[in-house]
């Protein structure tokens, strides 16, 4: 059972600099929760790489290869119609559709990566219940930290305190 | 060093809406606090839409009964107002993501607070245009034969048809813009749960923020989604009013089968939409009083974004006429008499002093600064702009190739209808979602707040 602190910034940058200072410590920096992006917090908690873009390589370029497919064969396999004596693979003129459905293909994918990447739709989770979340969507800035061990708790408030944390709260975890 | 940086950085918000608090109450008590707040203009406006969408539901019902007969569509002039609609409707429905990624790539920070009205103007826009060339198809009822699907008659789509790309193009954006916007939306719907004082808001807006909890995990993988987003954005929305302008250019018509077409209609649909988005802005920022986070600053940049827009179109009409003129075709320089001094030559005039000589106006400084002038121009813009729309599929249409086929266009009464009851249909969407949802992104604008504090 280790002890976690959850302390309460008015401002990205107060918490920014605490999370550093905590990190340099030798506090583990959870999580941060904040109204908007706060650069640089996401190397902090160790949210660096994602293969959130290559799913959406994938998945764009899958949808638009089907769609391509689907081209070729009902107009060179199971419906070939001599069109003004064109080729029946007009490649180019079928370049458009799997151009515009690999973008939305793309999307979709990149939409259900992000979905997986945040564990989102969550509806609970017990972040909720701490009196004073509810402000991190709105105008303050929490920030998550777990001191080394129980000796360094009260070092780690201090610091906290002194970077500019409005209040702290201990929740067990 | 961003070219922002470097300026005084308190551009864009004004000092009552200059702390996250601020923020979060200008954009949220109309939605949360609604009995504090005069509903009074949205009621009158409210009334006035659904009329016309009334309208416009009588008229599409006129239609679907007895025919594009009651259009003043005729053997000649066959696309008359229904696909002029659509062009300019579409046009308009690109200026949202142009405004979201384009202005986002270009790290144009000041369109955190006009961003999430111009999207869902896209996505509004582009739904209506979906509706006309369906009703024009004459017979409507068989839309659905534009998708590809193992069918009895065993005949698949001809995909060498522009009418095809359009399908997939505008299915492929609304779609995407959907998205698009509903991402944007969550963190802000997180805001609205967390501020929601009473049960049945703050389970509705709680159910569609997908449990948002603003942490630094979910922003980071946010913004690289977002970036992605607004990269693909870029070349969608380019693409789709390309293929729009294919549906002209593709064809062998005097006066369409012009290379510049692509290009020349992505600037005019920017150009259209971002006078909508103005509009919209003023009508948004008198309505909530937003007049701390939509400063006349916003409008002084539109205006510039407008006034090069009018300066690229009027080159591009210029290269038509000259085109015309240097090919040397008889069949194309007599279109471009007929359009001088033929039967439309009023409306020609029109066009070119709503779409070039007027926006000149954003020359001066003064004018720029003026919301009441820059509001105005931009309705002549629009207006200027459906001119365009309408003259290029009657001018054409009317001076083909076979003189004794050329016809005018006389719009009858349901054209004029469908028009109105179509803009009426998008200020009742419109005002639909100013009173559901947050009309600025609030998570932007806190976000620029805080750098303009930084500076």
């Amino acid at each position: 059972m280790s002890t976690v602190l959850i302390a309460e910034f008015t401002d990205a940058d107060a918490l920014y600099g605490a999370a550093r200072e905590g990190r340099s410590a030798g506090d583990r920096i959870l999580d941060a929760f904040s109204p908007f992006p706060v650069d640089g917090m996401a190397e902090l908690i160790g949210a660096t790489t994602t293969r959130l873009r290559l799913v959406m390589a994938i998945g764009g370029l899958a949808i638009a290869a089907l769609m391509l497919g689907t081209e070729y064969f009902s107009a060179m396999l199971d419906y070939p119609i001599n069109s003004g004596g064109r080729p029946l693979n007009s490649w180019p003129a079928f370049m458009l559709p799997p151009f515009a459905v690999g973008i939305l293909g793309a999307a979709v994918a990149g939409f259900i990566a992000l979905m997986w990447e945040t564990g989102l739709p969550r509806l609970h989770h017990p972040l909720f219940a701490i009196e004073g979340f509810e402000q991190a969507s709105q105008s303050r800035f929490l920030l998550a930290l777990a001191p080394l061990d129980e000796s360094t708790v009260a070092r780690a408030r201090a610091r906290l305190r002194e970077g500019g944390a409005v209040t702290i709260r201990e929740v067990a975890r | 060093m961003s070219v922002l940086a470097q300026s005084p950085l308190d551009r864009w918000t004004l000092p009552p809406g200059r702390s996250y608090e601020a923020v979060n109450e200008l954009v949220t008590a109309p939605l949360l606090e609604r009995k504090t707040f005069r509903w009074t203009a949205w009621w009158i406006a409210f009334a006035i839409s659904v009329a016309l969408t009334l309208m416009m539901l009588v008229s599409a019902g006129w239609l679907l009964i007895e025919g594009v007969g009651v259009w003043g569509n005729n053997t000649t002039v066959v696309w008359g107002f229904a696909i002029a609609n659509y062009v300019w409707w579409i046009g308009i429905g690109n200026a949202g993501t142009l405004i979201s990624s384009m202005l986002l790539l270009m790290r144009q920070r000041w369109r955190a607070s006009v961003n999430r009205f111009a999207e869902a103007m896209t996505i509004f826009a582009a739904s209506i245009a979906g509706l006309f060339p369906i009703m024009h198809l004459g017979r409507p009822m068989y839309f659905y034969w534009l998708v590809p699907y193992p069918n009895t008659m065993t005949v698949w789509p001809q995909w060498r048809s522009a009418l095809i790309w359009d399908f997939w193009a505008i299915l492929s954006y609304l779609l995407f813009s959907i998205i698009f916007w509903y991402v944007g939306l969550i963190p802000d719907l997180a805001t609205l749960r967390d501020r929601a004082q009473s049960k049945a808001p703050r389970a509705i807006y709680g159910a569609l923020s997908l449990g948002w909890r603003g942490s630094a995990r979910h922003w980071h993988y946010y913004e690289i989604y977002h970036l992605a987003m607004a990269a693909l954005a870029v070349p969608l929305v380019v693409s789709l009013h390309s293929v729009v302008g294919l549906d002209f250019a593709a064809s062998l018509m005097p006066g369409w089968e012009e290379t510049i077409f692509p290009p020349y209609f992505v600037v005019g649909a920017m150009y259209s939409g971002f006078a909508l988005v103005v509009v919209l802005t003023a009508a948004v920022r008198w309505g909530y009083s937003l007049q701390a986070i939509i400063t006349v600053e916003h409008f002084d940049v539109m205006a510039k974004i407008m006034l090069a827009a009018a300066i690229i179109m009027g080159l591009s009409y210029a290269s038509e006429w000259f085109a015309a003129w240097y090919g040397g075709e008889t069949q194309d320089r007599s279109l471009v008499v007929f359009m001088f001094t033929g039967t439309y030559a009023p409306m020609m005039w029109a066009l070119l002093c709503c779409n070039v000589i007027i926006p000149q106006a954003f020359w001066f400084r003064p004018v720029r600064r003026s919301v009441t002038a820059v509001f105005i121009i931009a309705v002549i813009i629009n207006i200027g702009m459906w001119l365009e729309r309408i003259l290029i599929v009657w001018n054409t249409l009317s001076h083909g190739f076979l003189p004794s086929m050329r016809r005018s266009f006389f719009p009858t009464v349901w054209d004029w209808t469908l028009l109105f009851g179509s803009l009426g249909f998008f200020m009742f969407l419109f005002l639909i979602f100013c009173r559901a949802v947050p009309t600025v992104s609030m998570h932007e604008t806190k976000h620029l707040v805080h750098e303009e504090k930084a500076a």
